[in-house]
């Protein structure tokens, strides 16, 4: 598979989520490797990362832009959203209750990025006061797993 | 983009059928259904994703948030779908415990609803 590549610019609004889903879909498609499961995989971990990045700019009233660069590589697929928010700190997420517990329905977010961290094959977050940059990949054979 | 919904009678229990994508820019919708329906006397909900295409972390937090509401009204909600994509979404996140999950309809109407006195948010 010959290295390829796709890059979106997008405005912080919910409303093109759909659009770098399916994009970013489409792109993975490409390689015929890819089994649909892990085209969902990727789609669903790409959709959490940008939203994350969205609501950065929204909750900082930034009108910059957020980047999703997608790359096919020859046993990879790989992207990469990065935002210019206000970044945050791995260790202020506070863990949900357990499950029975009825404290549990108290918590409506923060599975996005424990969703992230089960779909991808690997994840990488780099955040601090200038931004995020979230990078996901999904290996395209089960021989290039580690 | 507006998220189709719609609902039905299904014996005690009112069943609000949803189709496209849940996600930030959708799941605000789903939300104030919810909270319209509770406001309208709702207590037996069941909340029919047989026909989402695409369910996020937001999506599902909209679902516990409508948990929630029922229970905290002595009501019970119910979750319908057959995707193999949802259902793992569910089981991963452990809300399958949260929430009663069936395949249809027609099971998940089957019984009364639970009464959830004195739950969470009083």
């Amino acid at each position: 598979m010959t290295d390829w590549a796709v890059e979106l610019e997008i405005p912080a609004e919910p409303e093109y989520l759909s659009m770098v889903r399916a994009v970013v879909s489409a792109a993975a498609g490409l390689d015929p490797r890819l089994k649909d499961s892990r085209i969902e995989d990727l789609r669903l971990a790409v959709s959490e990362a940008t939203t994350n990045a969205i609501e950065s700019h929204v909750n900082m009233g930034s009108s910059e832009r957020v980047t999703i660069r997608c790359d096919l590589r020859e046993d990879q697929v790989e992207v990469e959203v990065t935002d210019h928010g206000e970044g945050f700190d791995h260790g202020d997420l506070i863990p949900h209750p357990p499950v029975t517990d009825p404290k549990r329905l108290e918590y409506e977010r923060g599975l996005g990025l424990s969703l992230i961290r089960i779909l991808a094959d690997e994840h990488e977050i780099v955040s601090d006061s200038e931004g995020t940059s979230v990078r996901l990949v999904v290996y395209t054979a089960p021989t290039s797993r580690p | 983009m507006p998220l189709p919904m719609r609902t039905l009678d299904r014996g005690e229990w009112v069943v609000l059928q949803v189709a496209g994508e849940i996600d930030m820019a959708s799941a605000p919708q789903l939300r104030q259904r919810v909270v319209a329906l509770v406001s309208d006397g709702v207590r037996a909900l069941v909340l029919d994703l047989s026909n989402i295409g695409f369910c996020d972390s937001t999506g599902l937090g909209v679902i516990v948030a409508a948990v929630k509401r029922l229970r905290t009204n002595d009501g019970d909600l119910r979750v319908v779908t057959n995707d193999e994509r949802l259902l793992a979404l569910f089981e991963i996140t452990r809300l399958d415990q949260v929430f009663a999950v069936f395949p249809d309809i027609d099971a998940a109407s089957a019984t009364a609803p639970a009464a959830y006195p004195g739950e969470s948010g009083r």
